[in-house]
């Protein structure tokens, strides 16, 4: 790394880039008029970075596996049915749970932008936010899903649903083979990010 | 599985969180954010594959910018005022000291 060095002798603080100069003086400017509390943003980095992830997702299918009563609360109303465990959209964005089964695959996308359901699974990975992924999803999602490892059989319908800013989708993604008997915690771990997003399968035991 | 970072880079997360607490704080509403972010994001990727990284929080500080500017809670030269005051305060500070705003 040619840089490197500059880490050591640097006469002065390292310049961050371009638009993290502006992210600051949008900061500076809307901090001295009062309108943010620069406390609240640390909070929320802290949470998306440390407390809200996959595993919240991961909960709640785990829990429609093994819970029919849940699982069907979840089917008919999710919005509900999560915020009963403490997941609620800060954006006041409703959750529909979609559930795959033999006869279809669900996969989600949101060709607007990258909306997304936050509470259960955190912050977008990058495909999901590139224009390959979000045009490509709803014009071949097979191919796409062939290119995450996904091969379905032919008489499984795949169904690709387009998140907006106020609907945000979880795919319940069937449950393996050979888990019969597991507990919640068990179960989880099998739960990838992915097969809740419908790009990918859960994991096998 | 490598564990992907939330966030790429700093500046990134501060944006992100910025913009959820504008919305919770009642300044715009998300649909009407998610419109907007939505255009920039197509304006954008006219001109290029966007791979939804670095290039995806440039559209959105675009459009959070834009935003902010037309709501008169941010006019666009006491930001740029506010940038190369920053900049200044970067190039001015000795490598390892904490660098602030002169008050």
């Amino acid at each position: 790394m040619p840089h490197d060095h500059h880490d050591h002798d640097h006469p002065h603080a390292l310049l961050p880039p371009d638009p993290a100069l502006r992210v600051k003086a949008l900061e500076t400017l809307l901090t001295r008029k009062g309108l943010i509390d620069p406390a609240a943003l640390d909070e929320i980095i802290d949470t998306y970075e440390n407390k809200v992830g996959p595993k919240n997702g991961a909960h709640v299918v785990a829990l429609a596996w093994t819970d029919p009563a849940f699982r069907a609360a979840l089917l008919q109303d999710a919005t509900a049915a999560v915020s009963e465990l403490g997941y609620y959209g800060r954006q006041g964005e409703h959750i529909i749970a979609v559930e795959n089964t033999a006869a279809d695959h669900n996969m989600v996308v949101c060709t607007l932008c990258s909306c997304y359901p936050w509470p259960l699974l955190g912050i977008p990975p990058g495909w999901y936010k590139s224009d390959a992924y979000r045009a490509r999803a709803v014009r071949e999602p097979r191919k796409v899903l062939a290119e995450f490892g996904v091969s379905l059989p032919e008489e499984t319908a795949v169904r690709v649903w387009d998140s907006t800013a106020e609907v945000r989708y979880l795919v319940i993604p069937q449950r393996p083979a050979g888990t019969e008997g597991w507990s919640v915690q068990e179960l989880m771990p099998l739960v990838t990010r992915d097969s809740m997003i419908g790009t990918g399968l859960a994991a096998r035991p | 599985m490598t564990p992907e970072p939330v966030f790429e880079q700093p500046w990134h997360a501060q944006l992100f969180a910025l913009t959820v607490h504008l919305n919770e704080t009642g300044h715009f509403d998300w649909p009407d954010w998610a419109a907007r972010f939505g255009v920039t994001l197509a304006d954008h990727g006219l001109t290029k594959d966007l791979n939804g990284g670095e290039d995806y929080f440039n559209a959105w500080l675009e459009t959070l910018e834009s935003l902010l500017a037309e709501r008169g809670l941010a006019d666009a030269d006491a930001v740029q005022g506010l940038k190369s005051a920053w900049q200044a305060a970067y190039l001015d500070t000795p490598h390892g000291q904490p660098v602030q705003l002169p008050e």
